[in-house]
């Protein structure tokens, strides 16, 4: 179980998260959705314990993040993996390492019995043959495949994708959708996914939560969420320039 | 109230070299914190030395064998005008070991690995990779700029004894060879006047230089923003930081040990 009670971070004088509260059960996939700059992916962070909030606490089975040391923050951090927006592998390591990199580092596997480990995640994300070639030689669909490798690598409970969308064609994305639904059917993990990518928040959440000025305005099943009254969610999951929703630097003149 | 605001504009002048040099020390205190802890970073380590140290060898040999040989033409033709030019040995064994082999060798290390330290942790903070680090439970200061730390600490002074020695070879060269100086005499006021002390401190400035630059690279990359223009004005910086802090650290580390 995670809870986040009451988050509010600041970047300086920006005033980013103002009171953030979301509960998310064991097993469920939940989808925060937002625009751009909304703070989703500080949100996410604060999940995993990169970011502490300046006020308000994050809570993951027991456990409060912003009051642990390191040691034990990174203990935690065993039970997640997380798939970042530009899949941020290691550029200087081959698929295989970035791969079975936490293997590497937290367990006494043999390298050759973590390359087997990496093989067999490499498949699961449906990539044979790649383990020995460089990051940079991937393209970016198959770099988030990776990525995901990489994430479910240590087995984690809870699986975070940031944007796991963005920057991708059509198709793939929804390939990388019916990827992120079977790792959660196959390794029943609890998900947490920001995006602004409405289609792909339909598909994997079993509940979206939508962030605006800083807060969760309304949760709901992905059919409430499309069939909502509010008219600020209304307009965000229909893709409507004009609403109530201001779009920062730009006039409206209604 | 003129005097209120040049007290004011005085402290927003100040304010930020100074957040800086703070922050910088926290980090100097955090590498040496999770350097103590195992398990300890023995590849990466090795990998960042051959990256300072051997690598650097081939620019420091040319660098140090040219500084050898001009620091001879130049007393050589200076000394001739009262007679002293069987003193060049001397000056050149000096200077090299007091005072141009780790100075040198640290502005090289700068600008070659001091430079790639800075843009390539820029590189992987600003494509999430540190962040990356972070959720796979692997602390960075521990994993990256712990052996960055340990390869400037221990090659920068590797590298000014190799410096030192081939720019005395460079002077003897250009003085025997050039100038017609005679061996014995060279050899002589070469090793008669050189000290253990000399060497020694020579040393002690190449250590403190490799722990600085180290230092200021790795928090410039570490800490960089804003994309790919970002990450040049981190390296551009860490330079200039690293470089400045070599010069005037050089003239105290000097008053301090010669006194």
């Amino acid at each position: 179980m995670i809870k986040l009670r009451d988050i509010h971070k600041y970047f300086g004088t920006k005033h980013v998260l103002r009171g953030v509260n979301l509960t998310i059960k064991k097993g469920e996939s939940v989808v925060v959705i937002g625009g751009s700059g909304s703070g989703k992916s500080v949100l996410l962070k604060h999940i995993i314990g990169l970011l502490r909030p300046d006020k308000g606490t994050v809570i993951v089975d027991d456990h409060e993040l912003p009051g642990l040391d390191e040691e034990h923050l990174n203990e935690v951090r065993k039970k997640f993996g997380m798939l970042f927006q530009s899949s941020a592998l290691f550029d200087s390591m081959r698929v295989w390492e970035n791969v079975g990199f936490g293997l590497i580092r937290h367990t006494r596997l043999t390298l050759s019995d973590i390359k087997e480990i990496a093989v067999q995640k490499l498949k699961m994300v449906g990539l044979v043959n790649v383990e020995d070639i460089m990051p940079s030689e991937l393209s970016g669909g198959m770099r988030k495949r990776v990525g995901l490798a990489r994430a479910i690598a240590m087995e984690p409970e809870i699986l975070l994708y940031d944007e796991p969308t963005t920057g991708l064609d059509p198709i793939m994305a929804d390939a990388i959708n019916n990827l992120i639904v079977d790792m959660r059917e196959k390794l029943n993990v609890t998900s947490i996914a920001i995006t602004h990518d409405m289609k792909s928040a339909y598909k994997i959440a079993d509940r979206i939560a939508m962030l605006y000025n800083g807060v969760i305005i309304g949760t709901g099943s992905s059919d409430e969420i499309r069939n909502t009254s509010d008219p600020v969610i209304k307009q965000f999951v229909t893709g409507s320039a004009s609403g109530p929703i201001v779009l920062e630097g730009i006039r409206h003149e209604d | 109230m003129i005097l209120v605001r040049a007290i004011e504009y005085l402290g927003t002048v100040v304010k930020g070299p100074v957040e800086e040099v703070g922050r910088i020390i926290m980090l100097f205190y955090s590498t040496l914190k999770w350097l103590a802890r195992p398990p300890f970073e023995i590849k990466n380590t090795s990998k960042q030395m051959l990256e300072v140290g051997v690598n650097s060898l081939p620019v420091v040999l040319i660098t140090a064998v040219f500084t050898g040989m001009v620091l001879a033409l130049q007393s050589y033709t200076g000394f001739k005008r009262f007679g002293a030019e069987g003193l060049v040995g001397t000056v050149v064994a000096l200077s090299m070991t007091r005072e141009l082999g780790p100075v040198l060798t640290a502005l090289i290390v700068t600008g070659r690995a001091g430079a790639s330290m800075a843009a390539e942790l820029g590189t992987m903070r600003v494509t999430e990779q540190i962040d990356a680090l972070e959720t796979l439970a692997t602390n960075p200061v521990k994993y990256l700029i712990v052996p960055r730390f340990l390869s400037g600490l221990i090659m920068l002074p590797f590298l000014t004894v190799v410096s030192n020695i081939v720019g005395i070879i460079g002077g003897y060269f250009v003085s025997v060879f050039l100038l017609g100086a005679n061996v014995t005499t060279y050899m002589r006021t070469t090793w008669d006047y050189l000290e253990f002390q000399d060497i020694y401190s020579g040393l002690v400035k190449a250590c403190f230089f490799g722990a600085s630059l180290s230092i200021i690279c790795c928090y410039k990359g570490f800490y960089t923003e804003g994309g790919a223009e970002g990450v040049g004005k981190a390296t551009m910086r860490a330079v200039v930081i690293s470089f400045m802090t070599i010069l005037i650290s050089d003239y105290f580390l000097s008053a301090w040990l010669f006194e």
